[in-house]
């Protein structure tokens, strides 16, 4: 016999979740009512289990403009102008449908910036799937790149940077962030507070159809399960032409001081759009469905309300503005609408044709979702498997392991996650809008210089950013609070290599499901690693996304904090490559780093167990190596930086390696370290170690020997180490202790490694 | 001072890359695509982007727009037209150019810095090059292999209005013999699918592609 599922529960909402919104209203909700109540009451958009976490991440700084709450972030970065920015999650709808979950993701990320008044100049991507050698994780790849690139491609705004990991725990659920940047005058940034009793509410853009109906409670906040085929209509279908001619119609609008407050509809749509407007003003709104431009025919209110059709935005206008406000929407060929009117009853009243088809209180809708407290348990033990990798690279790995150093280096450069991204970065446009000064591969962050005009027209140099985004899963994994640690750290690091003073941080926290007490545990413990590292840094979170439930059947996903950083850079044509570009420059290693092999490539190569602990680390050092090696950049004595990253020194010295210059290395003062941190360990351990280990704070840098050697004396704190000579055309690495043979790698090899990798294995 | 005209149709994305680097060597306006009034311009230049979205057929739908009409009267009477990339496409699909653009070999957008060799440096676009110049463009697009059937062909190759190839080696998108660039007979209409304007300030990766405008200015032969 079955059971007919009650309307709540099928919405996602438990029961006392619906007691207290029938306590809340008075009466049991009706359909419209409730649907709506479903979709603000969702994880997704009420963050009911991550709200009392996030509390503590600190929110200001000198150069916060907007935090947390709004559409977007922003800070500012001199010259009166602001950049605003913001990462999201899209995991669930591309895991379901790919190509268009990961456009909309874009989409949804690109209307948040043009939201808070910010013209979208970039958007960098965060993206993990299963290992390669699954033709499902090379299909979701190949479609989620190349959804982003139609998207970002088509709308005209560059895709500048990213990162994309293979990892068997991503193998169901994959992960589709996307962090979008907008530029603004500092006075034109706008809030969504609906404000102005009797004002207009415009609704614009796009038409409203049934696409998307229940994507953020169904689909966003529920675990991967069998049927996911059936969610396929719950993802939206993107038109990046209709969002190019409403980001220009928002900024024109805006451009003119025609709006009064601008909300993007995004996750629950109309409901979600309109409730928070209405809850930040303090006031309440009037909706007639009817209104609203549909492009089919018979729709209900509730699916009118809730319906996530891509491409629209909701503005409040005063009456005298109007005309004015719906002639720019003609110009752009947008559909319009005024839809409703601003009213002083703090309820959401909705009708149709006349008739009221639900009333809710804003509060209730919006403010009175129950906030839970996480139950968080340590568990006992690694709950993740030991990593098990076929293929080539791996094999070449295993075999080598004995005493080959060359052989070891050349397996990692091949390997999924160390190989050049090329045929990933290549499918998108990462130069229009000519901002780009620093390209993907070209430096260790993207940098744009944001040009000004003058009176004829002609560009003229204005302030310059650098940007990245950062956060590896399997240290998380095996560590949520140090490895969260040290994805922030990872983010400053590449900012400070391209000479940037890090201004603001945004977050996507991609967690498994929080009820259960392993998954609250880890994101307790990064939340908490993300506050001291962000302390440390002084460096405020500007806001962000929480995505929780990533898993499947085959268990959670690796707890995955993506951060994003934006830094201030004085002069975008002194900042330092990544490469080698010259002969004779003196090589040296800055920063307190003391590489482990533990829950790295090479561990993950040769199928090594995760561990449960990373080493610790002293944050106010590692602080002050990244303020150094910024203003040594900025003063032109760092010429090449790169962040040691997966694959250790060794593999950082051979991508340093990739502009066609080699170097004579000797990592003896490195082994030293390494040796006196691990006592009792093998000299040849302690080789490997110094070569292939991980762990934040390794920077390489090159420049010349006076200045290097000036720096080495005021950076002797900062654990300077001399490492060798730039020059020829071969890498080689010697260890003195003798028990790995010497690395000898033409730069041509190193760059036939590294750079046909992986389109051969996604060919293959 | 020569003065640019820049369509502008919804859907453009390139607009304001072309708008800057004319900038640099003259004035430069936009031309809103509704609007059949190229504002007494003297070279007119078609950006790249995804005109009208481009959901029917890459460039076939602006030719039908008002501000198209207006350069095909403009071209017409002898005026400048430069059309680059989606701007390109845009003059083959208006007839003012020979051959057609056809998906890439890899049928994947791909955005690469590409060398190109200046073929003919006897026209308005060109005449500021050396013979067989090398400059370096970034390209970006996913219908970009030119094609032209071998008549044809073999008429634009004897009759020099082959402006640019692809160097050796960085023919991604698999034109018919390496073209990047080509020009009407009469030698006032152009069109190149990689990006000129992309390549103006050493700051941005290369400035090799200034003197594609700096050429169009002074051919226009307006006194600065």
């Amino acid at each position: 016999m079955t059971t007919a599922q009650a309307p709540h529960i099928a919405l996602g909402l438990t029961d006392p979740e619906f007691e207290l919104i029938v306590e809340k209203m008075g009466r049991e909700p009706n359909a419209t009512e409730l649907a709506m109540f479903s979709l603000m009451w969702s994880e997704h958009c009420s963050y009911k289990h991550s709200k009392k976490i996030l509390g503590q991440l600190p929110v200001e700084g000198p150069h916060l403009l907007m935090g947390p709450g709004e559409n977007a972030g922003a800070v500012t970065v001199g010259d009166g102008l602001a950049i605003a920015f913001k990462v999201e999650s899209h995991n669930h709808p591309s895991a379901v449908e790919p190509f268009q979950g990961a456009a909309t993701g874009v989409g949804g990320i690109l209307r948040d910036i043009f939201a808070v008044g910010a013209r979208p100049i970039a958007v960098l991507d965060s993206l993990r799937f299963g290992e390669l050698s699954s033709q499902r994780s090379r299909y979701l790849a190949d479609q989620a790149v190349a959804g982003i690139g139609h998207y970002g491609n088509s709308i005209g705004v560059p895709t500048i940077g990213g990162e994309i990991y293979f990892e068997s725990p991503y193998e169901q659920n994959c992960l589709v962030n996307a962090m979008a940047l907008g530029l603004a005058p500092v006075d034109q940034l706008i809030k969504s507070a609906a404000a102005g009793v009797g004002n207009h509410l415009v609704l614009f853009g796009a038409s409203t159809g049934r696409d998307g109906i229940g994507g953020a409670s169904v689909l966003a906040s529920a675990e991967l399960g069998d049927d996911d085929g059936s969610k396929r209509p719950t993802v939206q279908v993107g038109d990046p032409f209709e969002e190019s001619k409403l980001v220009e119609c928002c900024l024109e609008l805006l451009g003119k001081d025609l709006l009064a407050s601008l909300q993007d509809l995004g996750a629950a749509g109309l409901t979600s759009a309109s409730s928070e407007m209405a809850s930040k003003g303090e006031v309440g709104l009037d909706i007639h469905v009817d209104r609203v431009p549909l492009r089919e025919q018979g729709m209900e209110p509730f699916e009118i309300m809730v319906s996530e059709s891509q491409e629209r935005m909701l503005c409040v206008v005063t009456p005298e503005l109007l005309d004015e406000v719906l002639s720019v929407c003609d110009k752009w060929d947008l559909h319009h609408a005024v839809i409703g009117e601003v009213t002083d009853t703090r309820h959401m009243k909705i009708y149709e044709n006349g008739e009221l088809v639900g009333d809710m209180p804003v509060p209730a809708l919006v403010d009175d979702c129950p906030v839970y407290t996480l139950a968080p348990e340590e568990p006992t033990e690694q709950i993740y498997p030991a990593p098990s990798v076929d293929s080539e690279a791996a094999r070449a790995a295993r075999a080598a392991f004995d005493d080959n150093a060359q052989g070891i280096l050349t397996a990692l450069l091949a390997s999924d996650n160390i190989s050049s991204r090329r045929h990933y970065f290549e499918r998108y446009d990462c130069i229009v809008g000519s901002r780009t000064t620093k390209r993907p591969e070209q430096a260790e962050a993207a940098v744009l210089h944001l040009w000004k005009q003058n009176e004829s027209g002609a560009p003229i140099p204005g302030p310059s950013i650098a940007v990245s985004i950062d956060g590896s899963g399997r240290k998380v994994a095996a560590d949520p609070y140090r490895g969260t640690i040290g994805n922030v750290l990872e983010c400053a690091a590449n900012i400070a290599c391209v000479g940037g003073e890090p201004l603001g941080l945004t977050n996507c926290l991609n967690f498994g499901n929080p009820e259960k007490p392993h998954i609250a545990w880890q994101l307790t413990e990064s939340v908490k690693g993300m506050r001291d590292a962000c302390n440390a840094l002084k460096l405020p979170v500007v806001g962000g996304n929480v995505s929780l439930y990533n898993q499947s059947a085959d268990g959670p996903i690796y707890p995955t904090p993506v951060v994003g950083i934006v830094g201030g850079v004085p002069d975008p044509a002194v900042v330092a490559t990544n490469t080698f570009a010259e002969e004779e420059l003196f090589v040296g290693l800055i920063g307190p780093f003391e590489p482990t092999l533990a829950a790295s490539e090479l561990a993950k190569l040769i199928g090594d167990e995760l561990p449960t602990r990373l080493p610790d680390l002293d944050l106010a050092k590692h602080a002050e190596s990244l303020t150094l090696v910024r203003d040594a950049v900025r003063a032109g004595t760092i010429k090449v930086a790169r962040d040691i990253s997966e694959g250790g020194l060794a593999t950082a010295l051979a991508e340093c390696s990739l502009g066609g210059v080699g170097a004579t290395i000797d990592i003896a003062p490195l082994v030293e370290r390494v040796s006196r941190a691990y006592p009792d360990a093998e000299p040849h351990q302690h080789a490997r170690t110094a070569l292939f280990g991980e762990g934040p704070g390794g920077i390489v840098v090159a420049g010349s020997r006076e200045d290097l050697l000036a720096l080495s004396n005021s950076a002797a704190s900062m654990g300077f180490l001399a490492l060798g000579t730039t020059g020829g055309q071969l890498l080689t690495i010697s260890d003195p202790t003798g028990t790995l043979k010497e690395v000898s790698l033409p730069a041509s090899e190193i760059q036939r490694i590294h750079g046909g990798a992986l389109s051969e294995r996604v060919s293959s | 001072m020569t003065r640019f005209g820049i369509p502008q149709f919804p859907g453009s994305c390139d607009e304001t890359d072309t708008l800057l680097a004319c900038s640099r060597v003259g004035e430069a306006e936009l031309l809103w695509h509704k609007d059949k009034d190229l504002k007494g311009v003297d070279v007119v230049v078609v950006p790249g982007g995804f005109s009208y979205g481009d959901y029917l057929r890459v460039g076939a739908i602006p030719p039908f727009s008002p501000v198209m009409q207006a350069v095909k009267e403009f071209a017409a009477e002898g005026g400048l037209v430069l059309g680059i990339c989606n701007g390109f496409q845009v003059l083959t699909e208006a007839g003012l150019l020979p051959g057609a653009l056809l998906p890439n070999v890899n049928l994947a957008f791909t955005c690469r810095q590409v060398d190109l060799v200046v073929e003919n440096v006897e026209t308005p676009l060109t005449h500021e090059f050396a013979p067989t110049e090398r400059i370096s463009v970034p390209a970006k697009h996913t219908t970009g292999r030119y094609f032209a059937p071998t008549e044809m062909l073999n008429a634009l190759e004897a009759e020099g209005q082959i402006i640019l190839r692809y160097a050796e080696g960085h023919n991604f998108n698999g034109s018919v013999n390496d073209i990047a660039g080509v020009c009407n007979e009469r030698r006032n209409v152009f069109g190149l699918m990689p990006h000129p304007e992309h390549a103006v300030d050493p700051l941005t990766g290369s400035d090799d592609g200034l003197k594609l405008f700096s050429s169009l200015a002074s051919a226009a032969g307006v006194p600065a």
